[in-house]
């Protein structure tokens, strides 16, 4: 594999991402929504325990765990369906190049499009907390390094999601049915079986551990405060059981995301199947 | 030419199966530097499925080599000896030359001949145009101006003039006459058999089913050139008579919805129904031509 062509591919699909309406519009809907949370302080609203700065970043982890996704599930479910669909993906790969030098040039662009467009919503949030007074650079540093963790994982979700399916349109519906799942229906399963199964600590803490999202509200709610116990006995569990380690396997969890689904992605994406 | 040079393209034995529906069977062929090859079929033959195998971009049965090199093992290296179009340009939102930029940069090549090539190909007045306020035919152009950045020994072309008006189609001809005459081997998919005629040396016959055969371009003008539909204008009294002087003559005659005497000839026999309409002395006011186009 090259890095010429690898870059050269990178720029374009970045520069065509950063013309994507969608981004900018969930980049400046975060900005926006962050600055709110640190004019509006949220005194009632944030969770027990956590005063000035720990409470509008908390209440900020709950819009994040819905911005971030849906920005990385929509951005690659858009990078390879919507080429195969016109045709460019079949003459992009007739030039000298190889798959993996398309795939990962792909996947360089648009992860830096979602890094550009997050790192001005985050910015521009941070700007607002900054301005509200009561603040902890570390702690907001530590969170945006998990958002972006969690930003990558769910691009690698869009992109196995757009490897597979042939239209852009069923790409994007598929994405957001995909986002509902881990953003709603997620908790609903984890609330029903517990209910219907009544798993043990452990238990209920792999399954949690199984949705990307939760393992960033896991580490971005530690971060904010090293105490899991809002999150009642399975918190309780997880800070008893992993300790000082939990902020490190949360993060080897979102990385492991990554890593998983842009190779499976990868492996889908170079078969040589129809274009 | 066969003798004296290496193929730079040689296919051996190619077969290709979507699920139980067999494309291509054991297709078998060599293309020489300085030769058009064209690769002839109806919709559905094959012809795009072997240009992509060829690209190396599908896994088939057999073995091909461009420039000797295997399109299975060294695809990358195979495809920098190719300059492909294809049927309808896809372009990104960018303009005429920074296409270009973004394709030799692809390419690993310097940007000295992009000037040239825009100025060859006629697009130097369009350079700072998008790419999409392009018409077709510029596009097309560009498409092959993209495909000789890298001064490949091969083009190849998927239906290249499709989309193109008769004038537009006669200039791209030209275009790509020009450049065999320059010693590129050419491969080109195409249905009109005009533009077989023009450019190509030999044709490769594909047929859904059938194994693929390869034809001169006279054995395929005499196996599958146009037959004709003449249609015959004779006054209301006289058309019983024509059409029976036809059918006894042996003639494929019919009458039309419209009244006319319409009868099916081969391209070499379309003065004979009109002789034999004379014979029987029966006046033809006027007629027209119509083409049966048949594939195989």
């Amino acid at each position: 594999m090259e890095l010429r062509p690898l870059w050269t591919i990178a720029r374009r699909e970045l520069r065509e991402a950063l013309h994507n309406k969608w981004l900018w519009f969930f980049a400046v809907g975060l900005a926006g929504l962050g600055l709110a949370l640190s004019q509006a302080g949220l005194a009632a609203a944030g969770y027990a325990g956590l005063g000035g700065f720990g409470r509008t970043a908390a209440s900020l982890v709950n819009a994040l765990l819905l911005f971030v996704p849906l920005i990385g599930l929509i951005v690659g479910a858009g990078a390879v369906a919507g080429d195969r669909e016109r045709g460019a993906l079949l003459y992009l790969l007739a030039q000298p190049v190889s798959r993996a030098e398309v795939f990962f040039g792909k996947a360089l662009g648009a992860a830096l499009a979602v890094i550009a467009a997050l790192g001005l919503g985050f910015g521009f949030a941070g700007l607002g907390l900054a301005f509200s007074g009561d603040t902890n650079a570390t702690a907001y540093l530590s969170m945006g390094g998990s958002v972006l963790l969690l930003a990558l994982a769910c691009l690698g979700l869009g992109f196995v999601i757009s490897t597979i399916t042939r239209k852009a349109s069923t790409a994007s519906g598929a994405a957001l049915i995909t986002w509902l799942i881990l953003v709603f229906f997620g908790d609903l399963g984890i609330v029903g079986a517990t209910l219907s199964l009544r798993p043990t600590p452990a238990a209920l803490l792999g399954m949690l551990l199984a949705n990307p999202l939760q393992a960033f509200k896991l580490s971005a709610i530690y971060n904010l405060r090293s105490a899991l116990d809002i999150l009642g006995p399975v918190g309780q569990y997880a800070v008893y059981r992993f300790d000082a380690a939990l902020p490190l396997i949360l993060l080897g969890l979102l990385l492991a995301w990554i890593v998983m689904t842009f190779g499976i992605a990868f492996v889908l994406f170079n078969r040589k199947g129809d274009l | 030419m066969e003798s004296i040079s290496n193929p730079q393209i040689n296919v051996t034995k190619v077969s290709k199966a979507y699920k139980k529906l067999l494309v291509l069977q054991d297709v078998s062929f060599d293309a020489y530097p300085g030769e058009a090859l064209a690769l002839w079929g109806a919709n559905g033959a094959g012809k795009t499925t072997l240009l992509k195998a060829i690209l190396g971009l599908i896994d088939v049965k057999g073995q091909i080599l461009v420039d000797g090199c295997d399109v299975r093992r060294q695809g990358k290296l195979a495809r920098s000896y190719i300059g492909y179009v294809p049927q309808e340009f896809v372009f990104y939102d960018m303009r005429a030359n920074e296409t270009m930029e973004f394709y030799a940069r692809l390419k690993r090549i310097g940007e000295a001949r992009i000037p040239l090539l825009l100025e060859q190909l006629g697009l130097a007045g369009h350079a700072e145009k998008a790419v999409s306020a392009l018409s077709g035919g510029l596009r097309q152009r560009l498409a092959l101006a993209v495909a000789l950045l890298a001064d490949p020994p091969i083009l190849v072309l998927d239906e290249p003039m499709a989309n193109l008006d008769t004038r537009l189609r006669r200039e791209y001809l030209g275009l790509l006459l020009g450049l065999r005459k320059q010693g590129k081997t050419i491969l080109f998919a195409s249905h009109r058999f005009e533009e077989v005629s023009y450019l190509a040396n030999r044709a490769l016959v594909l047929e859904i089913g059938q194994p693929a055969q390869m034809l001169s371009i006279a054995a395929l003008r005499e196996r599958c050139l146009p037959e004709l539909e003449l249609i015959l204008w004779v006054a209301d009294d006289n058309r019983p008579a024509a059409l029976s002087c036809l059918l006894s003559e042996g003639f494929d005659a019919h009458m039309n919805g419209r009244g006319t005497v319409v009868v099916r000839v081969p391209e070499g026999r379309k003065m004979q129904p009109l002789q034999r309409l004379q014979a029987c002395q029966i006046p033809v006011l006027d007629f027209d031509l119509e083409e049966v186009q048949i594939w195989n």
